[in-house]
């Protein structure tokens, strides 16, 4: 478990323990972006691409080797590229929304590729990256921003819950759904499950976030609380969330929490394989804080450059998820640059189907809009539906003469 | 074989919730003191006894806590019932019921179902202090996706607990809290016959000079009202919508071709509620047929007021007769 490098003076410490620790101004100042992220991160990979060794995480990680570090670095490029795509996409209008997640390929990647197949995750609506790890198809994903769907993939196939817009909601639905885990009894052992769900540091604010860390931390609720910390909330930063770093928050729970460079896929993946195996084993819950930047805005609506400095973004790009492993694979020989060219010919290809798909994605029907809205039927909303489709028809034969 | 029981509403809801955790291992009783002390009106006591503290758990305490995760318990395949202690405390869960528990079928095109109950003792009369006394079902009728429901006697509490946790859909379950133990109310219940189909309304009293529509503890009200009626030569026709979404108003439609008049009764206040969509629905259906306009008897469109007053507030059957005594006045 890792150590609790920020401590808090308990009572009886005396004065000079609680004159130790940093003031106010010092913990905004070590909240912000600019910020390496502190002593406390957690990190496997430098951005310059050097490996870090972790006595207490290398464990973790011990199996991936040049092959599968290659898989992690063509699924990141992957997926920046349909991001990418899809940000064309709704500038040309193709797209009524999107969500960029520029930048945090490395969290969702890393700690997606840490699950197993009988773990399930509780996305918010950036996950496009962990969508991907879980094999949803990102054709499917495109439905909800061309607003022909609200979720085009099947759950429990892929593991991976439909997204939710509403802020925080799926930390209870994870938490619930974790307990279940628990009480089926699947939790125990190595071949335990797990439940992770996923949050940003906007919605360390709401209460269902707080109240998913009461449930899950009083029913010992496999669940690893996984909060890609971007910086921004919007416009608003994290010091307008919180006055400490988020991952300390669990401490007040009674739950282990970690911060580990969200820009690192080699770190997200460990952490993330290591919180998951305490949860499998009935240690759980966790709380991961990724700590990473959103490169981009928080959706198409959005303008960042009225709220944030340009240095700012400079300084991330230093430390970009792709860029490190790259650096990494090059220098110790581990891909070539035949590999490369061929991942980027196939994250090109890769955009152009999904941008011919969308280009064609059919349309619902229109009494599509009466379809499941009850498991058991009303006949109230039956009612509605005839009387729209003969409204309809009326057209279609009124056309005809 | 019969095995009849007379029960109060109360216990008619207790055995209820028992056959149907009897019944099946995935039924989940969940809420705010809900073990150990049987709940604050003792709805589930003995129940943790009984089948353990996994299914009939304690929570924390916090209702969107309640309710999100007993979301995620119904994705992981658990049939979660839910215990508000009063519907003034519902709130906090509003988001979860309206964004999450309401949508998720629809919003996974069926792939997701949410077989989850929220019992809601609800209404006044009790003389309780503020969020205490409340009628908010109006609010979640208006919401797509959800059941609502609402009982008035221990018949359809007994089977229409055990209707409800069956059902596929999420449920709003209103119950009358102040008839939760009226000795008045026992009813004579075949525990072990066949289920009353709960979520139909039913004509409880037939008359043929004016309709009264009523659910929860409003139903008890017309029924004395129309005992009363009687006496001054009037003959009122109860009609106990039980389902308040779907509405089901074909009785009411009926019943109003016959007797050309609607009083439409509830505790709740009138903008935008119940009432006003009965009022409009039955304008629509049978205006050729209405002898006098919809009239509705309803709390007043203020918050609940302090309790010494709640006997002003509350439509009583003084009020009901009044109405009766404008329609046939047109």
């Amino acid at each position: 478990m890792p150590s609790e490098q920020w401590t808090h003076p308990e009572p009886g410490d005396g004065p000079a323990a609680v004159a130790a620790q940093p003031s106010p101004e010092q913990v905004i100042a070590g909240l912000r972006a600019t910020s390496e992220g502190g002593a406390e991160l957690t990190q496997l990979l430098t951005p310059e691409g050097e490996r870090v060794p972790s006595p207490q995480f290398d464990k973790y990680v011990d199996d991936i080797d040049a092959e599968a570090l290659r898989g992690l670095y063509r699924d990141m490029v992957l997926v920046r590229r349909a991001d990418r795509e899809a940000n064309a996409m709704q500038r040309q209008g193709q797209l009524g929304i999107w969500v960029p997640l520029l930048g945090q390929e490395a969290a969702q990647i890393g700690s997606g590729r840490a699950l197993r197949a009988n773990d399930m995750a509780f996305p918010s609506y950036r996950e496009h990256g962990v969508a991907f790890a879980r094999g949803v198809d990102m054709k499917d994903l495109l439905g909800i921003f061309r607003c022909t769907d609200h979720s085009g993939w099947d759950y429990q196939r892929h593991g991976f819950h439909p997204y939710t817009i509403v802020i925080g909601n799926q930390v209870l639905n994870a938490a619930g759904y974790a307990m279940g885990q628990k009480f089926e009894g699947k939790v125990g052992d190595d071949d335990g499950e797990a439940t992770i769900c996923y949050f940003g540091d906007g919605a360390t604010s709401q209460g269902d976030v707080h109240e998913g860390f009461v449930w899950a931390a009083v029913y010992d609720a496999p669940l690893v609380f996984f909060c890609q910390n971007n910086q921004w909330a919007i416009s608003e930063p994290t010091e307008r969330q919180s006055r400490l770093p988020l991952y300390q928050r669990a401490r007040g729970y009674g739950f282990p929490g970690i911060r580990v460079d969200g820009n690192d896929v080699l770190a997200c993946l460990a952490v993330s394989r290591w919180a998951l195996d305490e949860c499998r084993h009935g240690n759980g819950p966790v709380l991961i804080e990724a700590f990473t930047y959103r490169m981009d805005a928080h959706t198409t609506t959005d303008d960042p450059t009225r709220y944030r400095l340009s240095d700012e973004l400079e300084e991330w790009k230093l430390k970009d998820p792709i860029e490190r492993v790259r650096a990494f694979l090059a220098r110790g020989g581990g891909a070539d640059q035949a590999f490369f060219d061929d991942v980027q010919a196939e994250a090109d290809a890769f955009a152009a189907d999904l941008r011919d798909y969308t280009f064609n994605m059919p349309e619902p029907p229109p009494d599509r809009i009466f379809s499941n809205v009850y498991a058991e039927g009303n006949p109230v909303l039956d009612s509605q539906r005839e009387e729209f489709l003969s409204y309809l028809d009326g057209f279609a034969s009124a056309g005809e003469h | 074989m019969t095995d009849l029981q007379k029960l109060t509403i109360g216990k008619a809801l207790n055995l209820g919730l028992r056959r149907a955790m009897e019944e099946d291992p995935k039924v989940l009783i969940m809420g705010e003191d809900v073990g150990k002390l049987g709940g604050v009106f003792r709805i589930t006591d003995g129940l943790q006894k009984d089948f353990g503290e996994q299914r009939v758990l304690d929570t924390p305490l916090a209702e969107s806590g309640i309710i999100g995760t007993a979301v995620g318990l119904a994705v992981r395949g658990f049939r979660p019932v839910c215990e508000i202690q009063f519907e003034g405390f519902i709130f906090p869960g509003f988001d979860q019921i309206s964004s999450q528990l309401a949508k998720l079928h629809y919003r996974t095109q069926g792939k997701i179902k949410m077989p989850v109950v929220i019992r809601v003792p609800f209404g006044g009369g009790i003389g309780a202090v503020e969020h205490h006394s409340e009628s908010p079902e109006s609010l979640f009728a208006h919401i797509p996706g959800l059941k609502v429901v609402s009982i008035s006697n221990a018949v359809d509490a007994y089977w229409g607990i055990q209707e409800a946790i069956k059902s596929d859909d999420p449920i709003l379950f209103f119950e009358p809290k102040r008839l939760y133990h009226s000795g008045a109310l026992r009813a004579e219940i075949d525990t072990s016959g066949t289920p009353v189909p709960a979520f139909s309304s039913q004509v409880v009293r037939e008359g043929t000079t004016v309709t009264v529509v009523a659910y929860g503890p409003s139903v008890k009200v017309a029924l004395d009202a129309a005992a009363a009626a009687e006496d001054e030569g009037h003959s009122l026709e109860v009609i106990d919508l039980r389902t308040l979404s779907p509405l089901d108003l074909g009785p009411v439609f009926e019943s109003v071709r016959k007797t050309g008049r609607l009083i439409a009764l509830s505790e709740a206040p009138s903008e935008s509620s119940l009432t006003s969509e009965i009022a409009a629905r039955v304008q629509q259906e049978c205006f050729y047929s209405l002898e006098a306009p919809v009239l509705r008897v309803t709390g007043f469109d203020t918050p609940y007021p302090p309790a010494k007053l709640e006997e002003h507030y509350l439509p009583d059957l003084d009020r009901v007769l009044h109405a009766v005594d404008r329609s046939l006045s047109w």
